[in-house]
């Protein structure tokens, strides 16, 4: 039985449709993540969890109870959630103490100061007990928040973009130690955020959300190696979409060599006979373009971004055609130069040849570079 | 000047009592204190009425009070002046019907103080307590209330300020409070209308003065050391 089961989620503002058909299990223990731009109805799911909104159609389940549908609706009090919000919400007017015994009323006075004494400990605050939330830096106030959210054993974890309020080099450091928290506690948990590094370092699954969908839902090796469509392959990582002729259901060619696939290609368009040099495009990882100056292949160097261990180079083939290669950064060449390079690609993915794409792939500056 | 305070000071502050019924300045401060604290708790119960989820009790307490607050406080006493008689069936003192007037209109006031003192508190703060496992009723009484309580100080003085002046309103039905009081000593004495309103007018404002000096010092007292507000 899975500790979190969406089914078929529906939810409207207005004439709006926020969310559609959205379905989505999560086992017990696991972190589960809802990753997408902003304004993909990721944090409306969570608030659908949560008891906060109702859902127009479908159902949510926890731990096997259900607690939304359009007919039934379990306020938000009686579900055993937790939440760590985006602004912590921690109680000001409480101390730090006082916060994280908040969901713990029903309990005996000792046992209550037990649990909170171990949270805190948990969390690493152990002396900022008596403290008052202002008095605390934005990373513990952070922890404080979910200690509260823990102390009360809740079914299932929300957590939304909880990282958001902190600097970048404290979001990576306590993005690990949440999820060894949570990961401690045993608590099955779902994290909602728009980043994906963020994603990568506190999920065990991610599903990525757009327009009030999910577009796949996977492990984050899979979503980078294997995404399901173009804007998953567009939204997770870095990469280009090179024209390709497949030549049979393991081979494709393309510019730049011919690729084997271990795994039979599947047909991407709809001929259901894949020998015949039909029209598709390879998505190529920066990691897929390995430098080597032996490599008979050259391509000139068009723009490179020093990212301290390593160089992401933007190369130029003979063709005009751009891809991306991600170079130690020891391997230093000027513009305009020629390197020698080769494919070294484990996984083909295939998408059928999109006209529109060098256009949709200049919306997204960080994501894909137009292979036109 | 202080022939005038000696010989009227005892008529000034209580009026004919006790030969006579109680008046002047004691029953003034009587019937804004009473008002106060009858307005308060109502007031606090509008409020919360006003934001609740529950529809069936949020409309009628929105109409009741935009009717309320569209009418001067002199029709607010005159109504209930005239009609509290006919709704209880026996007499009504004046003293009773300038506190009906009072409490009505001040709570309807006070109300909209402490919706826009809930407003003002982040949605995370009501939503949070209640996924800690409270109640709608039992976040706004433990969380939400005692954080926009603390906002909503320096606007609940004003208000009470206004409460204090509003009493001379008492005046119109012939409640003898210490406006009254002052007319009837101008009367009598005649030759001094504008010593006798100094008065007056420096006992107001003393009252008034004192109130929120005493407020300022209640918020110093119970905010010292948690006044800085989490950044949300």
């Amino acid at each position: 039985m899975n500790q979190l089961e969406l089914a078929n989620i529906d939810l409207a503002y207005g004439s709006a449709l926020i969310v559609r058909k959205l379905s989505l299990s999560l086992a017990q223990g696991r972190i589960g993540c809802l990753l997408g731009p902003s304004g993909c109805g990721k944090t409306t799911v969570l608030r659908c969890i949560a008891g906060f909104e109702r859902v127009a159609a479908g159902e949510i389940r926890l731990a096997g109870t259900l607690v939304s549908s359009h007919e039934h609706h379990l306020a938000p009090e009686k579900r055993r959630i937790g939440m760590v919000f985006q602004d912590y919400a921690l109680f000001p007017h409480l101390t730090v103490g006082d916060n994280i015994g908040f969901g713990l009323r029903a309990l005996a006075a000792g046992e209550r100061q037990a649990r909170v004494t171990e949270l805190l400990r948990v969390v690493g605050l152990s002396e900022q007990g008596h403290k008052y939330p202002h008095e605390l830096s934005g990373g513990q106030q952070q922890r404080v928040a979910l200690a509260r959210a823990l102390a009360p054993r809740p079914s299932l974890l929300l957590l939304d973009e909880p990282f958001s309020n902190l600097d970048v080099e404290l979001r990576e450091r306590l993005s690990y130690e949440v999820r060894d928290i949570i990961k401690a506690t045993g608590t099955t948990a779902v994290l909602v955020t728009h980043d994906q590094h963020e994603a990568f370092a506190v999920a065990d699954e991610i599903g990525i959300m757009n327009e009030g969908r999910i577009q796949q839902w996977d492990s984050p090796y899979n979503l980078y190696h294997r995404p399901a469509n173009r804007f998953v392959a567009d939204f997770i990582g870095q990469g280009v979409l090179l024209p390709a002729r497949v030549i049979n259901d393991h081979q494709v060619n393309l510019e730049l060599g011919t690729l084997n696939s271990v795994i039979p290609l599947e047909c991407q368009v709809g001929c259901g006979n894949c020998s015949r040099h039909c029209p598709v495009e390879v998505l190529l990882r920066p990691d897929d373009i390995i430098h080597d100056d032996a490599s008979p292949m050259k391509a000139r160097v068009a723009k490179k971004a020093f990212r301290g261990a390593d160089i992401l180079y933007t190369l130029e083939l003979a063709s005009g055609t751009r891809v991306l290669s991600l170079v130690p950064s020891h391997h230093n060449h000027a513009i305009g130069e020629l390197i020698g390079i080769r494919l070294d690609v484990d996984h083909v993915v295939t998408f059928h040849e999109d006209s529109n794409l060098a256009a949709h792939a200049q919306q997204h500056s960080h994501g894909l570079v137009g292979a036109s | 000047m202080i022939e005038l305070i000696d010989t009227y000071w005892l008529f000034f502050l209580v009026g004919q009592y006790p030969n006579g019924p109680l008046g002047g300045l004691s029953l003034t401060l009587i019937l804004a204190s009473l008002g106060l604290v009858l307005a308060l708790p109502l007031g606090l119960l509008l409020g919360i009425a006003r934001v609740s989820p529950f529809a069936a009790l949020r409309w009628p307490v929105t109409a009741v009070i935009f009717v309320v607050r569209g009418t001067p406080l002199l029709m607010v006493v005159f109504w209930a002046y005239f009609s509290l008689p006919v709704l209880t069936g026996h007499k009504t003192d004046q003293f009773t019907t300038m506190l009906v007037a009072l409490v009505v209109f001040d709570a309807v006031y006070l109300a909209e103080i402490v919706r826009a003192g809930i407003k003002s508190l982040p949605a995370g703060q009501m939503e949070c307590a209640r996924s800690l496992g409270l109640s709608w009723l039992g976040a706004m009484r433990l969380v939400v209330l005692p954080q926009a309580l603390r906002h909503m100080l320096p606007s609940l003085v004003n208000q009470f300020v206004s409460t204090i002046k509003e009493t001379s309103l008492g005046y119109i039905i012939g409640l003898t409070e210490v406006s009254f009081i002052a007319a009837q000593i101008n009367t009598q004495v005649f030759t001094m209308p504008m010593q006798v309103y100094l008065i007056l007018g420096l006992t107001y404002f003393t009252l008034c003065f004192g109130l929120s000096r005493f407020a300022y010092w209640l918020d110093r007292r119970f905010n010292r050391g948690a006044s800085i507000r989490v950044a949300a």
